[in-house]
């Protein structure tokens, strides 16, 4: 395969195992790029890209904005805040008038699940979905795969366990399409009022035993507490969290084993992990990062590849 | 499809050889000259190349692997998407002689986007172009060769294709012609 079947980027669950390993793939490619004395190629100058983050973001915004620097295209960045979004304007409003200044792709992160699908359906962009909400957030899927991949050689076998707040992540729900789709066996681990009721209709492991999850895996994928989407108590005490959640040093030596740490960020030091398992060199954390513009760089070539020039 | 030999293996040693010795005269103990193969089919001749080279002087000769996708002209202009290969440098090119090595030279627009791509790595002292096969009278760009394996005078409708022992089984140059196009 060399080109994606899909037009836009929705979702980690719209695509086939051929098409992520496209990306992959294409990412390699860029990894080395980014690491040239000279760290921009040509490829996408006569393309227009809009950044439309609704909700706050730091690592994404800055990741998408440096790979679509880095491939030569032009930027334009909006927040909602200082936008007219506070003065009433609804989201096809907002994308129209900026699509009316001539944009090929839209990158949008949005609070509302399913915005980017609703938006591919009524404007004529390339659209990439950088988190609706709770439903997905597939770059971050991708860099993670990529990331195992570069760690360990290979996803497919590999038993990756996601821990935290399964309930509110999008991130979550991504690597779950994303890995299983590439052949990983996956788990999720958290307090049971965050993990969703029909997951394990999705063909995942649960656990709520830490001690048993990390046990089982090669990969632990930590998730921050998301309490501002939290409108509820979902456990007693954040310290009660950490203390049956949180991976620590302590807990990490008990394991006697090599597992690979990551962490999508932001991170809350001392709550879902200490700070010296974070910067550990078990932790990947880092790594990660650097494959996030790697990653969104051949996601943003790929399908810039398939906009009509006429 | 008709299709021609156009150098059989012999003849394409013999110009591999050829090409060794001016280059090891130009260059002598290759100190300040490195050789970059064009991803994908220029890196075949450029191995061959430097074996050859080898086999004249007795000294370390840097050879790496150039990919040109990501700087072409014709993104999403193309009929089939491109597919990117990779680079491999491992030396700096800050200062050098750059070979930048392909095996048909037809358009000329892969040859600028090499030295486009080329120059992501640094600024080189100079730069040198050699081609096992120079397509004369199809330029779309100002650009020629330094070193050339053979000229060959082809109609656009044709097509030259450069195969080697490793690769494809035997050394050969065939030129194929459509039925008809003559």
């Amino acid at each position: 395969m060399s080109t994606l079947q899909t037009d836009h980027l929705l979702g980690i669950k719209d695509l086939s195992r051929a098409e992520i390993e496209l990306i992959l793939q294409t990412a390699d490619q860029f990894k080395e790029v980014i690491n040239r004395p000279i760290k921009k190629v040509p490829s996408l100058r006569d393309i227009t890209i809009a950044n439309l983050f609704f909700e706050n973001s730091t690592r994404t915004k800055l990741s998408f904005e440096l790979a679509e620097k880095r491939l030569s295209a032009d930027v334009i960045n909006f927040s909602a805040s200082g936008s007219s979004v506070k003065k009433g304007e609804t989201l096809i409003d907002t994308v129209n008038n900026i699509l009316a200044m001539k944009v090929d792709m839209v990158v949008m992160r949005h609070s509302s699940p399913g915005a980017c699908l609703f938006l591919s359906k009524h404007v004529d962009a390339k659209i990439v979905n950088a988190g609706d909400g709770t439903h997905e957030h597939p770059t971050q899927a991708l860099l993670d795969a990529y990331s195992i991949r570069e760690k360990l050689g290979d996803v497919e076998g590999k038993k990756v366990v996601i821990v935290g707040d399964i309930l509110h992540s999008r991130v979550a729900l991504s690597n779950i399409f994303c890995l299983q789709k590439l052949g990983a066996e996956v788990m999720v681990c958290g307090p049971s009022t965050l993990i969703p009721r029909y997951i394990h209709e999705l063909g995942v492991k649960v656990e709520t035993d830490l001690r048993k999850a990390l046990h089982w895996c090669d990969v632990a994928n930590m998730l921050r507490v998301q309490l501002e989407r939290q409108d509820d108590k979902y456990f007693p005490s954040l310290r009660e969290y950490s203390m049956l959640f949180g991976l620590d040093k302590q807990l990490l030596d008990s394991l006697q084993k090599e597992i690979v740490i990551m962490h999508p960020g932001p991170i809350n030091r001392g709550v879902e992990i200490s700070s010296e398992v974070a910067d550990s060199e078990h932790s990947i954390i880092l790594q990660q990062v650097e494959n996030g513009v790697a990653v969104r760089m051949a996601v943003i070539y790929l399908l810039a590849e398939k906009i009509n020039r006429s | 499809m008709q299709s021609l030999t156009l150098l059989n293996d012999q003849q394409v040693q013999l110009a591999l050889r050829r090409l060794a010795r001016t280059l090891v005269e130009n260059h002598d103990r290759f100190e300040q000259t490195v050789l970059l193969g064009l991803q994908p089919r220029g890196i075949h001749f450029c191995e061959r190349l430097a074996a050859e080279i080898r086999s004249i002087i007795d000294a370390p000769l840097h050879v790496g692997k150039l990919d040109i996708t990501f700087h072409r002209d014709d993104f999403r202009r193309h009929e089939e998407p491109l597919k990117a290969s990779p680079t491999e440098i491992d030396f700096l090119i800050e200062g050098k002689k750059v070979i930048l090595v392909d095996d048909v030279l037809y358009t000329g627009r892969t040859v600028r986007a090499a030295m486009d791509a080329m120059l992501s790595y640094g600024r080189p002292e100079n730069v040198e172009l050699c081609v096992f096969i120079d397509r004369r009278f199809s330029r779309h760009l100002p650009v020629q060769a330094d070193y050339v394996g053979r000229q060959v005078d082809s109609l656009q409708s044709e097509k030259v294709s450069v195969k080697w022992q490793a690769t494809d089984g035997k050394d050969e140059v065939v030129l194929f012609t459509s039925k008809g196009s003559i």
